[in-house]
């Protein structure tokens, strides 16, 4: 889950790591609060998950608070690259000697913790990547070791950071590594990091991106999750705890695993079909589960054909087919089935679809992923239950 | 011969009287592997239809002999659970958890390289491992495996997802291909196992005879492997990479599978396999046929 900018730094702070003081406003007269608390002259920076908002016309500098409601009257509102912008960040206004950049993430290939550091921040870091690969030190970090303060003082100076920085940047190294650790981020980049003409450190942005697997040790990510944005139908597919991915085609896809659902989209789109979605109902997926997957594809107006595709292993076939024909008796599904279900107790299953007497405008069976993917692209393509789906 | 496990390991299931335990290590003893006791803390000296049921792995490894583990416990607990094993002696962990946060991994991943060298772990958020006819540790069914023919050609499976490699293994039985071993190494970022350690023994095991490796988008095993296999695989390799329409920035299901900053896409995984001399089918039924292929040119 990535986080907002202020909940970043609202994160950040937890670990004492020093932020900016602001507020996030929705509304104009929200933001002139915030700027008076803050301290004049203020920043007004636009809330969303995209680059470039600068450019964009998304964050501007306010002396006073006419001008903090003129530019937070702009702002609030805005489109940035597809992203309606809805709250707005105010903070008192920074400073800046210079710029840097420290973020840690997982390198997967190292199977390490990695530091990246570099006294040329302030913008992207893969292009500091490109043009100049020397200004960033990398650093793995053994997860069983962690880092203490000599470690991140040695690496701020082999990051070349100037003298008056290395204490304050060594500080920040050990604070943020905390908030990645027992804060269970995916990523924790401040970018960028600034020395203040003053002489103190501070991080003027913040990306986080949490990893979901730790929020039952979390209890307090709960309110980012409300501000998650998501599409109705994936609105809905987390209500009901299922992964699902919003596309654009005509396929519904259901299908157990990742690697599964991903080939699903694979085979349809190679026959010339698109998928509607990505869903995958998991290891050991229930009745419920099924006809709650069913439900959600359902809600989609643009699904033509729902392709379920089933190769059991700890999921069970038969309850796959017993979710079938529960959500059958549910819901009125807008659009006809094509399952091919395989793998554990998968004659089970066929059995219990067989013997339902589902007619075969609603749901019909095929003993192949290719030959259901066809099906069901033929289906959503117009050219009937039974013709060739190789649009190709 | 097979990889890793065979007809002499003997297993232990670590969370044998939860649902997901029974089910599956029951489902592996009638598979014929040699189940030879539970672990469930505070549920030692019961038994599970006949199975014993220890407190501790220790106590579990010194009843039985065990030398293998299927760690079948909630995210909380795997992390312990497999240090556990590792500090009894398990030489071979298997562990189907999914959801365990990337941190716990990497810690544990690391805890083992240093502190028990001689234990590997399979997985987690792995499907396990198969090495037909002989034994079967996780949550694969094992009618779907093809068992080995005495005079070969055999294939080794090697893959990243878990339904895909119950796919892999469906293509392979379609066509009458027996298979020496298939292990699913899982989709987590931290796999205990990775790709060049499962072709490294392949490469050596003289029941292999090709070998069929099932990537998938995200990180960069599947171009690391590819760089492995130029330098040290002989045996012939087809390859499928599951999620080519897959959009960048979307997180699919697997906490590792994500195009991000154009790095890790599926045609990137393919060239680079493609270009160690694998031959990459587009979809898992077109790995099998480019299998059929070069099994009989052996």
């Amino acid at each position: 889950m990535d986080l907002f900018e202020y909940q970043g730094k609202q994160y950040f702070a937890r670990y004492d790591i020093p932020v900016s003081a602001g507020g996030v406003a929705d509304t104009v007269d929200d933001a002139v609060a915030q700027a008076d608390k803050a301290g004049y002259p203020v920043v007004v920076k636009a809330q969303v998950q995209v680059g470039g908002r600068g450019k964009a016309g998304g964050i501007k500098l306010a002396n006073n608070a006419a001008e903090v409601r003129e530019h937070a009257g702009n702002i609030i509102g805005m489109d940035i690259k597809g992203h309606e912008v809805k709250r707005v960040w105010v903070e008192n206004a920074s400073d800046i000697a210079e710029e840097y950049y420290a973020s840690f993430t997982l390198d997967r290939s190292a199977k390490k913790h990695m530091l990246m550091l570099s006294k040329e921040g302030g913008v992207e870091i893969e292009t500091v990547a490109v043009e100049n690969p020397d200004a960033i030190l990398i650093r793995h970090i053994d997860p069983v070791d962690g880092i203490d303060l000599a470690w991140a003082t040695k690496a701020a100076i082999d990051a070349k950071m100037p003298e008056q920085s290395v204490a304050g940047v060594a500080d920040i190294l050990v604070k943020l590594y905390r908030c990645y650790t027992e804060g269970d981020c995916d990523l924790a980049e401040i970018n960028p990091l600034i020395l203040k003409p003053t002489g103190e450190i501070h991080a003027l942005d913040a990306k986080v991106s949490l990893d979901n697997n730790a929020a039952f040790r979390h209890p307090e990510w709960d309110e980012y999750r409300a501000t998650e944005e998501l599409d109705e139908r994936e609105q809905l597919a987390r209500e009901k705890d299922l992964q699902y991915i919003g596309l654009d085609g005509s396929v519904g896809i259901i299908a157990n695993g990742a690697g599964l659902a991903m080939s699903t989209l694979d085979v349809v789109n190679q026959v010339g079909g698109s998928a509607a979605n990505f869903l995958d109902i998991g290891g050991g997926a229930n009745a419920d589960v099924m006809a709650a997957a069913l439900e959600v594809i359902n809600y989609d107006q643009n699904v033509k054909s729902i392709f379920v595709n089933i190769f059991g292993g700890i999921t069970r076939g038969e309850e796959v087919a017993k979710g079938i024909v529960e959500a059958l008796n549910r819901v009125t599904l807008k659009a006809p089935i094509v399952i091919r279900l395989d793998g554990t107790n998968a004659e089970e299953g066929r059995q219990i679809l067989a013997s339902a007497g589902i007619p075969e405008s609603v749901l019909q069976s095929k003993p192949t992923m290719l030959e259901a993917a066809q099906a069901a692209v033929a289906i959503a393509n117009g050219a009937g239950a039974h013709g060739n789906g190789n649009g190709k | 011969m097979a990889i890793f496990v065979d007809q002499n390991t003997k297993v232990i299931v670590q969370g044998l009287t939860g649902g997901q335990g029974k089910y599956h290590g029951l489902r592996n003893q009638a598979y014929g592997t040699q189940i030879v006791g539970g672990v469930t803390p505070g549920k030692g000296g019961t038994d599970v239809e006949g199975i014993p049921v220890f407190n501790t792995v220790a106590e579990a490894v010194a009843a039985t002999g065990a030398d293998a583990s299927f760690i079948a416990v909630p995210p909380k607990a795997a992390s312990a659970a497999i240090l556990e094993a590792a500090a009894a002696g398990i030489r071979f962990a298997v562990c189907i958890t999914e959801g365990i946060p990337a941190q716990d991994e990497a810690r544990v991943f690391n805890t083992l390289l240093r502190d028990h060298p001689n234990t590997r772990l399979l997985g987690p958020n792995c499907p396990g491992i198969i090495s037909p006819g002989k034994c079967n540790i996780g949550i694969t069914a094992g009618e779907i495996a093809a068992l080995p023919s005495p005079s070969g050609p055999n294939v080794g499976i090697v893959s990243r997802s878990g339904t895909l490699t119950y796919q892999a293994l469906y293509e392979l039985k379609q066509r009458g291909i027996g298979v020496s071993t298939c292990v699913g190494i899982g989709g987590d970022p931290v796999p205990g196992t990775n790709f060049i350690d499962c072709l490294s023994e392949f490469e050596a095991d003289p029941e292999t005879h090709a070998i069929i490796m099932i990537g998938e988008i995200g990180g960069s095993a599947e171009e690391e492997a590819a760089d492995y296999i130029k330098a040290n695989v002989t045996k012939p390799m087809s390859a499928y990479i599951a999620g080519v329409t897959a959009p960048a920035g979307k997180k699919m299901g697997h906490a590792g599978a994500i195009v991000s900053g154009g790095k890790g896409t599926a045609q990137g995984k393919m060239d680079a396999l493609a270009a160690a001399g694998v031959r990459v089918g587009l979809n898992p039924t077109e790995a099998g046929d480019l299998m059929a292929e070069i099994l009989k040119t052996l």
